[in-house]
């Protein structure tokens, strides 16, 4: 019995009680003086079934997290499982194996022992099973009895389903919220073991960061310095990608939303709204592979003879163009919702299309402009997989954009994905560096909204 | 400027100098797309009188107004045939720099339009950008003369650096009308100027735009029949794109020779 079967039963006797109740309405209907009632016969059918397969399905979700243990629990009671060694990792093997094969997905056990508890949990599932059935269907059919003894011809169905529809929708909205809080969650405890182990000063405020994953014995605090991942960071994200990005996307807005005729627009901006549909990894190897050996080239053309292949400069330049379409998207919204009269009252004065947007549609439309920019640079900043293939691993403090520098998102992936064991304090650092990108993050795309919602209020 | 008067609109009509066409409209048709929305008007337009264009919605005043300085060059799809001269010359010719007919031909728009910058720059947007002073004073000057022109000076000389959007509607427009003549200008449209406020603002505009009369050539798109009853010398009807009749605002207003006017006047529709 799989939880397909329950799902299904749920929904067919929700179904039934749905005809049911509908059935039920509709005599009322027929009786009622008038033929009105307080609520339409669906709303009275769609009341029922909910009572029906909501709490079933709840309590067989619930049954479903909870049945393993207790089936688990039930055959260590058994004689049979004295067999198993007292703990650790020989008895789990052996109680999934004997689980495994009583369930049918494998066909014999490896470990002899274990054979013997496969009929003890052969049994104790198809108990279990059968438990969960009965009681499923005991709650679908108590609530649908509830449910329906209640409906009268005055029965207020129709607010209690629009109640119901309003519940879905918040749960549906917390899920996002409570997913991020998870998430959160997860990074903080993590992020705390690691500051239980390097002091947070060395770690925000270090220049030296070499962690090596296969150190054992004392920590040293001096490895972990971060700041120059920060300025790798915030150097290809917000210096080159914006001095690329914040131009040609300001400059493609002004020109779709003012000078492009209508048939260029409708062209233009899908293709360039492509840009940011296109996977980032490939954007990676586009950099990698053509823009910084081009990057090197040239470099050492003008006589820069410690440009290397791995450079800050090839990243940005790539992550600029793949954030073209951010800001250009905020940048043209901003500028069209100026409104026309402000254009109108300048070319009236006899200023060029060029003055007036200058003077006036770019200083109106500047707070969405800005907050384009800031989501653009939260976006670049937790961008990762042009700065793995083209920025290079090597943790530079400089200045000169030819060198190879690293970021905040390489070094989680590096440590990460790194040899060292899960609770060393290299691996872990990767959670406290994740922790400091979120809040980078959190708080541009915050004051961004902010200032999208001061601007949207000055013009309504 | 010179042509023959239409027939609408006999050369008796405007016995004195002041009445002299500043604007001369000849065959004026405007199109949307394949839309007529001004079907062959002719109309003088006097240097020193208020002109009133008063008609039902949707009649075509405002698609007219917005040709004489060419505005309509901004709506996608609008084409103008005819002749519209300003002191003899087509503002419709292929020379003609639209820059500078905007800054002769001035407007005023239905809703007020500040720019979203200080009083002060709001009114030196015009003169900057026509280059028309060379130093700061000179332009302190002509931001003053236009706001006492615009009846606002006193009512905001102490916060000339507060922004132009943080004053009420009606000093608003008042502020776009000193804007207006900040450059200057020769002919100032306004395009229903009072329908956004309320009526002590609405008398403060129309004393202003009285005080003005004179100095420039004014047109006055309105929907209010009063309205034009009192600031204008000269008032055109206009109905489904033609105008219907032109003449003194009084003999519109005493004494319409179509009967259509005097259906307009009474109420009777519109």
């Amino acid at each position: 019995m799989s939880p397909a079967v329950l799902l299904l039963l749920a929904f067919g006797l929700g179904l039934v009680g749905w005809l049911a109740a509908r059935s039920r309405a509709w005599a009322f209907r027929r009786a009622a003086p008038g033929g009105r009632i307080h609520s339409l016969p669906n709303f009275h059918a769609w009341y029922v079934a909910l009572w029906i397969a909501v709490p079933a399905l709840l309590f067989a979700f619930a049954w479903n997290a909870i049945s393993p243990g207790l089936i688990t629990q039930s055959v260590l009671a058994d004689p049979a499982a004295s067999v198993l060694p007292a703990f650790g990792f020989e008895r789990d093997s052996m109680l999934s194996e004997a689980r495994a094969v009583a369930t049918g997905s494998a066909a014999a056990v490896f470990n002899t022992e274990a054979q013997g508890l496969v009929e003890p949990f052969r049994a104790a599932i198809l108990r279990y099973e059968a438990i969960g059935l009965i009681v499923t269907v005991l709650i679908a059919f108590a609530g649908g009895a509830f449910s329906f003894l209640r409906l009268t011809p005055d029965f207020t169905a129709r607010t209690r389903v629009e109640r119901a529809v309003m519940n879905l929708l918040l749960f549906a909205s917390l899920v996002a919220i409570l997913t991020t809080l998870g998430i959160v969650a997860s990074l903080v405890f993590e992020t705390a073991r690691f500051f239980s182990m390097v002091s947070p000063i060395d770690f925000l405020f270090g220049t030296h960061w070499a962690p090596d994953p296969m150190s054992s014995g004392a920590v040293d605090g001096k490895q972990f310095g971060a700041i120059p991942l920060f300025w790798g960071t915030i150097y290809i994200g917000a210096i080159i990608a914006m001095i690329v990005a914040i131009p040609l996307g300001l400059m493609s807005a002004i020109y779709l939303t003012q000078y492009a005729s209508n048939g260029v627009r409708q062209v233009m901006k899908p293709l360039l709204e492509i840009l940011a549909g296109v996977p980032t990894v490939v954007y990676g190897y586009f950099a990698a592979l053509t823009v910084a050996p081009a990057v090197r080239d040239a470099a050492q053309a003008i006589g820069i003879a410690s440009a290397s292949t791995e450079s800050a400069v090839a990243a940005g330049l790539v992550m600029g163009v793949m954030i073209i379409p951010f800001v250009s998207s905020m940048a043209d919204d901003s500028i069209a919702a100026v409104p026309q009269a402000m254009r109108d009252g300048s070319l009236a004065m006899g200023a060029t299309k060029a003055e007036t947007i200058r003077k006036v549609l770019v200083p109106a439309a500047l707070p969405g402009i800005v907050a384009g920019v800031m989501l653009a640079i939260s976006r670049a900043i937790g961008e990762t997989m042009i700065v793995v293939m083209a920025a290079g691993a090597s943790a530079n403090l400089t200045a000169n954009p030819f060198q190879s520098m690293t970021t905040v998102t390489f070094q989680i992936v590096a440590m990460l994905t790194g040899e060292g064991s899960f609770d060393h304090p290299a691996t872990l650092s990767a959670f406290a560096l994740g922790m400091v990108l979120f809040l980078v993050t959190l708080t541009l795309n915050f004051i961004a909204l902010r200032v999208v919602k001061r601007y949207r209020e000055a013009y309504e | 400027m010179n042509a023959p008067a239409p027939a609408a609109a006999p050369a008796a009509v405007f016995p004195d100098p002041v009445a002299e066409a500043k604007i001369s409209a000849k065959n004026v048709s405007v199109f949307y797309g394949t839309k007529r929305a001004i079907d062959d008007v002719s109309i003088d337009i006097p240097r020193s009188y208020v002109t009133a264009f008063i008609g039902p919605s949707g009649c075509g005043k405002s698609t007219f107004l917005r040709s004489l300085n060419r505005m309509n060059d901004t709506i996608p799809g609008a084409r103008v045939e005819g002749e519209i001269l300003l002191d003899g010359e087509d503002i419709y010719r292929s020379k003609m720099d639209v820059v500078q007919l905007r800054a002769r031909v001035g407007m005023v728009f239905q809703k007020p339009n500040p720019f979203p910058k200080s009083i002060y720059d709001n009114i030196a947007y015009g003169p900057r950008i026509h280059g028309v002073t060379g130093s700061k004073s000179e332009l302190d000057g002509i931001v003053e003369t236009s706001l006492q022109r615009a009846g606002l000076w006193d009512e905001v000389k102490d916060r000339l650096s507060d922004s132009g959007t943080a004053l009420s509607g009606g000093q608003q427009q008042r502020l776009c009308i000193a804007r207006a003549i900040a450059v200057d200008p020769e002919v100032i449209l306004m395009d229903e100027p009072c329908s956004a406020l309320d009526p002590i603002a609405t008398a403060r505009i129309e004393e202003l735009i009285d005080e003005l009369r004179g100095r420039y050539a004014i047109v006055i798109v309105t929907h209010s029949m009063q309205q034009a009853a009192r600031v204008s010398q000269r008032t055109a009807f206009f109905h489904i794109g033609k105008i219907v009749e032109y003449g003194t605002t009084s003999d519109i207003f005493t004494n319409p020779r179509e009967e259509r006017t005097k259906d307009y006047i009474t109420g009777r529709y519109g």
